[in-house]
């Protein structure tokens, strides 16, 4: 173990209110099994898994229930053991407020699990493992929900160093943080693992330096482990983004559209890495995380919490909302999203869960037009101009806004919060990514429908053309036959008139 | 005199030469317009601009002889898009055409059916499934909401079904708030 | 609506707390002013603030905009105040009025308001002033020749009467501009020496309000270091070629509201450009202009004119001074 010193910084980031040791006075306790789970098909990046179960089917604890469908997708598993009460569409936990398929279980309360089966990596060897991982349902747990088995590695690239994403630099949010002070060991154990399994020689910690306990435990924990080293990143939001933590780290900026696999650099989250280790070491699959309840709450803390579980469940154990107003924030308050109904069960993506404090929901100050004063520009981590981007997005100029690089924008929201004309400007490049992926979509198809067109009208025309060739043909070779037909015919009738006559005159 | 005809007279030559030595150098294969005009053209075939198709009518906006506001599907948007490719004033979309429809699929009531095929010969992306005496389905992803299959049908059984918001097409809004007392007063 | 996304925490800024921090940093440069060259500066001040918010107030009205939301935000008041200490302090009050008339209605309103106008205000409404009336907009009196609030009540209400004339001076970069124009070739500086001298120390007083500005993160280093770095040399440039014709850089810089210009105007962020190199480009425009527009140019002072011309610039700066996007060269 060493702590690295040297720091590379990037652009701007803010230096907001922390407000993390509320929630971590206790440790993380469980929320008990509740009597229905309502599980989300949808949890992750990529396609809908395909059901394995269907209504009235018994499942135990862990149980596949619905199979990752082609490589970008992740399994789901029953988090308790129970019956398939309903396959339905229910309400997510997402921004939209829209409804889309899950499971529904009614627990038998007895939690029992399947046979749990550990996987020996190191004897079906690591190709066999990766591939394996697809079915723990695992997924980025620090709230992209991205598939990990995806992040695996594949022949073409060679990892060389494995980042640990421990930053965890949004305010509120102390689950990553809760878990290193707890379960350090576990983390230590699974580092080894994935490092092993990505064929890396080396992996660094990255943590903020407002978690001294956490860091205590590490350095502790690493003691003796010389190829693990712990850096130490400055507290400025947004440390923890993928490629402004690598950055921080190894002075390496990685575009938009490139991978850090490509510049032999894998990162997982603190959360993730525990995951994986549990799944190939014990044969537990994806089925609870852990998530910070905080913020306006009776009693801010983290909480392990099976998938599915309702929300409320997690907000009544916390003891409500301290002045009740009923919004809720998942996510953390500069990139999370308000919820549109608390209705919504527990997810993979859930690293934290805000009450909203009533100064974050009512009628903020209205905003001015922008004074150009480039305080958005000053703060943006990717370096963007945030004005243009506003300007650009505003006025429905997406080719422009595209061309100043809006796709790289992290949506981190550094911009909207230095502002002082009070520009929701993260919302206008929402809005205009949204409006050009939409774009990009009518596009594709468009382009199918001329390519499926051109074939049929290819094909009308080849049909056509192949039954003039049979029709003439046909014709052709009819009036041959019809002839030298006609000819054998007049012919036989000759004949048989001949033959009549003769036996005419024999008669005679 | 004789002088200034005679060098006029090489230059119309030399000139002429370049010219005609260009146009064969750089011969253009193809029609680039209709290319981009298709591009911008949404593919839904459905012949509403009253050409059969969106390459016809592309070609036909190329050569002047169409406008470059009948095509409803392609929307006010569309209509904007050929305005700046092709250098003109935007005019708003000819509703003799039809009007713009929010993005539908084509359904067919399966009970229905009389397996007839004649909805198949007329759908121009061969998005619709089946063979004689059989139901036929429609390929969700490839139909363009066209709605040629519609007249067709001797039954009836062909429905236009909007696409409606949900979890994987959901976008984000512009937001709204404003700056002016007046048209926050109308809101 | 506009609040139900993220992010839902903000930092407590706003626009009126930037331009009232502004407003501060003025204050050491004006109460030198003050000093130097009367109370005349003070009721100029209170003029073009007045008449900045009346007639701010009847814009807003016209145009259905919010007046508690934009009166508030300070930009008219700042605008006044800049224009207002750039007026000799013996100018009488419908020049004021109308510069900032000038200023609020035509530069700022009539070109959007806050945010959208394309010019420095305050440089525009003193840019009409100045080729309105170059006879006033050039006299400055002596510095420290002390009238009384009376008598400058008297001229800020009347005028500059005839027989006080004998009082007022040229500025030093005028009288340079006159002397060699009448072919003198050896230049009495005493003339001009006390004028000297009291810009220089109004000229810290505003460097101080600067250095308090950019302490506060209102501004960064890249306009008012590029600018006083380009003059500087240019002018250092000229001198060293001969110190005779051309005056010496120190005086450039303390001068003719030069560090004014460095730390208020060219700072003024809706007029400006936005990116670190497009300030830099701008800087050293402006300050490549000030100085041919002194030394070659018509009018004594160039800064206002400099300043219009690089506003001009400013979208083609910002277009190709873009920084790198992370991780794209």
């Amino acid at each position: 173990m060493k702590i690295i010193e040297n720091i590379f910084k990037f652009n701007g980031g803010v230096k907001a209110q922390t407000r993390k040791s509320i929630s971590t006075k206790v440790g993380i306790q469980k929320i008990g099994i509740p009597k229905y789970l309502k599980i989300p098909l949808r949890q992750h990046i990529g396609n809908l898994p395909k059901l394995k179960v269907k209504e009235g089917d018994v499942v135990l604890k862990g149980q596949l229930i619905a199979e990752a469908d082609g490589s970008v997708s992740a399994a789901i598993h029953a988090p308790t053991s129970g019956k398939i009460k309903s396959i339905e569409k229910i309400l997510l936990p997402h921004p939209s407020g829209l409804p889309d398929y899950g499971v529904i279980i009614e627990s038998d309360m007895k939690d029992k699990w399947i046979k749990k089966i550990p996987i020996n990596w190191a004897k079906i060897g690591v190709e066999a493992t990766i591939k394996a991982l697809q079915n723990s349902g695992i997924v980025g747990l620090g709230g992209a929900a991205f598939p990990s088995h995806l992040k695996m590695g594949s022949k073409a690239t060679k990892i060389n160093t494995l980042i640990v994403n421990a930053a965890e630099c949004e305010p509120y949010i102390t689950c990553d943080d809760m878990v290193m002070r707890e379960r350090s060991e576990d983390l230590i154990n699974g580092i080894e693992l994935v490092e092993s399994l990505l064929g890396a020689k080396n992996t660094i910690i990255g943590i903020e330096d407002n978690k001294p306990e956490a860091l205590s435990q590490l350095q502790f924990h690493t003691k003796s482990h010389k190829n693990i080293s712990i850096k130490v990143v400055p507290t400025i939001y947004p440390s923890g983004d993928a490629k402004r933590l690598i950055f921080l780290i190894n002075g390496i900026k990685i575009p938009k559209g490139k991978r850090s696999s490509e510049y032999g650099i894998q990162m997982f989250n603190v959360a993730t890495i525990i995951a994986i280790y549990r799944y190939i070491s014990f044969g537990e699959p994806s089925l609870s995380r852990i998530t910070t309840i905080s913020g306006n709450i009776t009693k801010p803390q983290n909480y392990e919490v099976l998938f599915g579980t309702p929300l409320k469940a997690l907000i009544n154990q916390s003891g409500g909302q301290k002045i009740k107003n009923d919004n809720f924030i998942m996510g953390g308050p500069m990139m999370g999203f308000k919820l549109p109904s608390i209705d919504v069960p527990v997810t993979k993506a859930m690293n934290c869960v805000l009450g909203a404090e009533p100064e974050m929901i009512e009628d903020k100050k209205e905003p001015l037009p922008c004074i150009r004063c480039a305080k958005c520009a000053e703060a943006c981590p990717v370096s963007l101009q945030p004005q243009e981007l506003y300007w650009f997005s505003k006025s429905d100029q997406f080719e422009k806004a595209q061309e100043y690089k809006l796709f790289d924008c992290i949506e981190c929201g550094c911009c909207s919060y230095v502002c002082p004309s009070n520009i929701p400007l993260v919302q206008f490049y929402r809005y205009a990514k949204s409006e050009l992926i939409s774009e990009f979509r009518a596009q594709e198809e468009a382009d199918v429908a001329r390519e499926r067109n051109e074939f049929r009208i290819m094909r009308l025309e080849r049909e056509r053309q192949e039954r003039a060739e049979r029709n003439a043909k046909r014709r052709a070779q009819s009036s041959k036959e019809e002839k030298s037909k006609l000819i054998d015919e007049k012919r036989a009738a000759i004949s048989a008139a001949m033959d009549r006559i003769k036996e005419y005159e024999k008669k005679k | 005199m004789l002088i200034a005809i005679l060098v006029l007279i090489l230059l119309a030559l030399i000139i002429g030469l370049v010219l005609g030595f260009s146009s064969i150098k750089f011969k253009v294969k193809g029609d680039p317009i209709v290319e981009k005009i298709d591009a911008i053209l949404p593919q839904t075939q459905c012949g509403q601009c009253s050409y059969p198709g969106c390459k016809p009518y592309a070609k036909a906006i190329a050569s002047g002889e169409a406008d470059i506001n009948q095509c409803p599907p392609g929307g006010e948007d569309g209509v904007k898009a050929l305005a700046e490719l092709m250098g003109v004033e935007y005019k708003p979309l000819d509703e003799s055409h039809g009007i713009t429809k929010p993005k539908s699929v084509a359904f067919i009531d399966e009970d229905t059916c009389i397996g007839c095929t004649l909805c198949i010969q007329a759908c121009p992306v061969d998005a619709i499934l089946g063979a004689a005496k059989q139901m036929h389905t429609i390929i969700e992803k490839e139909c363009t909401g066209c709605e040629l299959c519609l007249p067709p049908c001797p039954v009836d059984c062909i429905t236009m079904e909007v696409i409606e918001e949900n979890a994987e097409n959901w976008k984000w809004k512009y937001p709204v708030y404003s700056l002016s007392k007046k048209t926050a007063k109308v809101q | 609506m506009f609040n139900q996304q993220s992010p839902f925490i903000q930092k407590t800024s706003s626009v009126t707390q930037v331009m009232l921090l502004v407003m501060l940093a003025l204050i050491p440069g004006i109460l030198v002013y003050v000093y130097y060259f009367g109370f005349g500066v003070l009721f100029n001040l209170s003029a073009a603030i007045i008449t900045a918010l009346v007639s701010e107030f009847i814009i807003l009205k016209m145009r259905g905009l919010s007046v508690k939301n934009y009166i508030t935000d300070g930009s008219a008041i700042v605008a006044a105040s800049l224009l207002a200490i750039s007026i000799p302090s013996i100018a009488p009050w419908w020049i004021i009025v109308i510069g900032t008339l000038f200023t609020i209605v035509i530069a700022k309103h009539l070109y959007g308001g806050l945010g959208s106008n394309l010019f420095n205000p305050a440089m525009v409404g003193y840019a009409a002033l100045l080729i309105s009336f170059p006879a006033i907009m050039t006299k400055w009196p002596q510095p420290i020749e002390y009238l009384s609030i009376h008598e400058h009540l008297n001229i800020f209400l009347y005028g500059l009467k005839e027989k006080v004339d004998g009082f007022t001076s040229a500025t030093p970069l005028d009288f340079i501009k006159t002397q060699l124009f009448l072919g003198n070739k050896v230049i009495d500086t005493s003339s001009y020496q006390s004028y000297a001298d009291a810009t220089k120390i109004i000229g810290i007083g505003y460097l101080l309000g600067g250095i308090f500005l950019w302490y506060k993160k209102i501004i960064t280093w890249h306009l008012p270091i590029t600018f006083i770095i380009s003059l500087f040399v240019i002018a250092s440039i000229f001198w060293l070629i001969d110190p005779i014709q051309f005056q010496n850089p120190m005086t450039h810089i303390l001068s003719g509201g030069s560090l004014l210009c460095a730390f208020f105007i060219i700072t003024d962020p809706v007029s400006g450009p936005t990116t670190p190199k497009g300030k830099i480009i701008f800087a050293l425009g402006v300050a490549v202009l000030v100085y041919l527009i002194r030394v070659f140019g018509g009018y004594p002072e160039g800064i206002a004119f400099a300043v219009i011309f690089m506003n001009i610039c400013v979208p083609l700066i910002d277009k190709y001074s873009q920084p790198k996007v992370f991780g794209h060269d």
